[in-house]
């Protein structure tokens, strides 16, 4: 028997029985995301029930899965046919459903090649704060149809919503992939990088530790053979990704607080006391350090960039500009008027 | 049912005494170019979508963002729709003038204020044109990617507001996926950025949110664009079918074999033909459909996969397969698309664009739609299709000096929309709502869809100031569209008052 259901009927209901008691909802899937975020405090509201692929057909590109699917489980009906999520979601854990990793919004080392987890929704089906059911956005390619709704859930950490399905653009997994170890400085790297970012070579992940530059190669034969020859360095198994993606390389095993950083393609070597491992081709760097927050967000914020704390912390999330918050509690306002989605997951004032 | 501003059911608008804002602008913007004479208002009565004209109460023409934020204070303190406007090329009717608005001109704002080849961007002011930043960009071997048939024309600020595609959406994405950043002023002339230099930005993403709202949340000021390496070699592969159920087949076929083209297009036999007569391509006139399947990247792959490409047309039932045999060919088979609407312009006194989505299995069901609404109204339709990411553009054929004919076209062009969402698709894929498709949104969405729609709206500007009537339909207007729509002998929305 299948375990696959559409359970929204009674996720609708506990929405409805929240709204109607004012009770605050905790959403949650496997939980395997609760490494980012505030704690909220509420009543846990568990999609899991609500799994299984509702469609999928390779030549349209398109797969739409309840929001309780298991990532693993789409991943697999996915490489069945010889195709992928590009931007490659972590999963931080077996648990990782579909929900979590839109809700999340994260992407994995294929990102600024491949786009993020974002550019591949093309619609959502969302449990309003309003206790609706409703449909935005689609299974094609190209809609502009009203407000684009659906990207805006991406990331959205559950403030605006439930989350109960998710169609997505999803490619063929590139028919020739290596990936090479290069020995270099990080400045060097970054270097590079920025030189190689202007031309068509087929990089689809770049990362670099304390001593090596990591670069993974995809696309069809000629293009990688002939990027290997001109690269050099030495080939390294592929499933070094994953262990990037999932924070499993020795790097994060570490007592160190983890901060992720985001910054503007073309920035330098960030000068912050710790350790720090460059990802996304530089755009994203996980940084362990004791530094303060203040310390750290300054800088990065100088850089163009934003900085994010991973684990159990106040304000996970960089603060946002005075007038940009309003903005936020304005749209959460009137999407969630009685607050009972995830609330203060992004920020306490949202 | 009328597409214009009708205020009994999209809402009253805050009466403007005319002389009296005029006296207070020239006050607050001294420097400010303000047209205000019937001459002078009248070419800004519409903007891409022709056939229907709104003369603006005034119009203004800032050059420096000081007088757009003072503007934008002085409209919201004094209750004055805005209605802003680019390049003025789009084909929905989003820039289409109020009488009792003002239109806000950005096309001055057209300095590129960066190219930056390592960080991959460009920044630049809204009125910048879409092939202006990709020419800036080429000394470096970089280009912006979306590229919207408009390309030479339209602007970015309008490319923002409307998330506008082109021919290349499925392999390069969309507007939205190709923007780092925009910087906007609000319905209060309040700055905010939206997006940042990174990858991605703290909080909810409302970039995305802003991308394709069609001027309804924010005046656009400052974009920052990605910049991608231009593809080393593109090659062209042109295939003649004898149904268009096979060049449909084909299309999957090739998607299944794991191929993403950089440009799929599909054209009918109607479309072929007065693309030949016009540009003389060299386009299978006899067959019923035929595709063009554009392959880019580096030499070594393209040529593998216009290899593979080939086998599968050919397995595909394709009579006859062409490979351009250089650069000039290439262009001059991408002309015969590129120019399919001013082709079709010229076997018909008027044309109207359509511009559906489909799940691309549903095409020749649809077409075969398409061909018996063609036959009901007695109009014809020629058929053009991005077939790659399932954006279909219809064309349909009419005369407006006879009479009723524009009438039949917009209840032809309106079923066709019907059709598109009937079979799980979009009313728009790439030109927006805009008050073209204000109807049809009732179609696509439900109320309760719609009224979430409008509480989006009143986060950003609850007065509803900025492009009134564009994009969301009213609950009235969509009872009073529903009245006429009928289905399943169910009125929609029947809690609301009927007119």
């Amino acid at each position: 028997m299948s375990i696959d259901h559409d359970h929204s009927t009674d996720l609708l209901e506990q929405v409805n029985h929240a709204l109607n008691n004012a009770i605050a909802l905790r959403i949650q899937g496997g939980n395997s995301k609760a490494l980012l975020g505030r704690p909220v405090q509420g009543e846990v509201l568990d999609t899991r029930s609500h799994r299984g692929i509702v469609s999928y057909d390779p030549t349209e590109l398109v797969l739409t899965a309840r929001a309780g699917t298991p990532l693993a489980d789409i991943e697999a009906a996915l490489e069945e046919k010889g195709q992928m999520l590009p931007f490659e979601p972590p999963h931080f854990g077996p648990d990782a459903t579909l929900g979590g990793a839109i809700a999340s919004g994260l992407s994995g080392p294929r990102r600024p090649w491949a786009g993020s987890a974002r550019d591949h929704v093309l619609g959502t089906r969302l449990i309003t704060g309003h206790g609706k059911l409703l449909r935005f956005g689609g299974e094609v390619m190209k809609n502009v149809a009203g407000y684009d709704l659906s990207r805006l859930l991406a990331g959205s950490f559950g403030c605006l919503g439930v989350l109960a399905e998710v169609s997505l653009k999803v490619l063929p997994k590139p028919r020739t992939c290596v990936s090479l170890k290069l020995q270099m400085g990080a400045a060097e790297a970054l270097c590079e990088l920025a030189e190689w970012g202007q031309q068509p070579l087929p990089i689809s992940a770049a990362c670099h530790d304390s001593e090596h530059l990591y670069l993974r190669l995809e696309g069809g034969e000629g293009s990688v053979k002939s990027a290997c020859q001109r690269l050099g360095g030495e080939r390294i198994d592929s499933r070094y990704w994953t262990q990037l993606r999932e924070h499993r390389l020795p790097f994060f095993a570490s007592e160190q607080p983890l901060w992720r950083l985001s910054l503007p393609n073309s920035s330098p070597c960030l000068d912050l006391p710790g350790e720090q491992l460059l990802d996304w081709g530089g755009a994203q760097r996980w940084l362990l350090s004791a530094a303060p927050a203040e310390e750290i967000r300054q800088v990065v914020a100088a850089a163009g960039g934003h900085a994010t704390r991973y684990g159990a912390h106040e304000t996970p999330f960089q603060p946002l500009p005075a007038l940009l918050l309003r903005y936020h509690q304005n749209l959460k306002k009137q999407l969630d008027p009685q607050g009972i989605f995830n609330p203060g997951r992004l920020y306490a004032e949202v | 049912m009328n597409i214009l501003y009708d205020e009994r059911v999209d809402g009253a608008l805050p009466n403007v005494d005319k002389p009296r804002l005029l006296g207070k602008l020239r006050q607050a913007l001294p420097d400010l170019e303000i047209l205000h004479s019937a001459e002078d208002l009248r070419p800004y009565e519409c903007d891409g979508l022709s056939a229907y004209r709104v003369v603006p109460l005034l119009v203004v023409l800032p050059e420096r963002l000081e007088q757009v934020q003072t503007l934008l204070r002085l409209c919201h303190a004094e209750q004055v729709p805005v209605v802003a406007r680019g390049a003025g090329t789009g084909l929905s009717g989003g820039a289409l003038p109020l009488e009792k608005g003002i239109l806000l001109v950005m096309a001055r704002f057209n300095r590129i204020i960066e190219v930056n080849p390592e960080g991959r961007f460009a920044r630049v002011q809204p009125g910048v044109r879409n092939l202006a930043i990709s020419q800036a960009a080429a000394p470096h071997g970089l280009y912006y990617a979306p590229d919207p048939s408009s390309q030479i024309a339209c602007s970015i600020g309008g490319n923002v507001a409307e998330n506008a595609g082109g021919v290349h959406c499925l392999k390069y994405g969309l507007t939205v996926h190709n923007l780092l950043r925009v910087d906007i002023l609000t319905v209060e002339g309040e700055h905010l950025t939206l997006g940042s230099d990174a990858l991605d930005s703290p909080g909810f993403d409302l970039l995305a949110l802003f991308t394709g709202s069609e001027g309804m949340l924010g005046i656009v000021t400052e974009v920052t664009v990605k910049l991608l390496p231009k593809p080393q070699v593109a090659r062209v592969l042109l295939a003649s079918f004898d149904s268009v159920e096979q060049a449909g087949r084909a299309v999957a076929d090739i998607i299944g074999a794991g191929i993403i083209p950089g440009g799929l297009e599909m054209m009918d036999n109607l479309s072929i033909r007065a693309a030949e007569d016009f540009i003389h391509a060299g386009y299978p006139v006899d067959a019923a459909a035929m595709l063009l399947c554009e392959l880019d990247g580096v030499e070594a792959d393209v040529r593998e996969d216009c290899e593979r490409v080939d086998a599968v047309l050919r397995q595909a039932g394709a009579s006859d397969v062409r490979l351009a045999r250089d650069e000039a060919e290439r262009v001059r088979f991408w002309a015969g698309r590129k120019n399919a609407f001013p082709a079709v312009g010229r076997i018909s006194p008027d044309y109207y664009c359509m511009d559906g989505t489909i799940p691309r299995r549903e095409l020749p069901a649809v077409l075969r739609g398409i061909e018996e609404l063609s036959g009901q109204f007695g109009l014809r339709v020629a058929n053009v299709f991005h077939a790659g990411d399932g954006n279909m553009h219809p064309l349909i054929l009419f005369d407006a000096n006879q009479p009723g004919e524009l009438e039949r076209a917009e209840a032809l062009g309106a079923k066709i929309l019907e059709l598109c969402v009937a079979v799980g698709g979009s009313i728009t894929g790439e030109h927006g709502v805009g008050r073209e498709k204000i109807n049809q949104m009732c179609a696509q969405f439900s109320s309760e869809e719609i009224t979430l729609f409008h509480a989006v709206k009143h986060a950003f500007d609850p007065q509803g100031l900025l492009n009134p009537g564009k994009n969301i339909p009213t609950l009235h207007r969509c009872a009073e569209f529903g009245s006429m729509h009928i289905h399943q002998g169910k009125l929609p929305f029947p809690d609301l008052e009927r007119f």
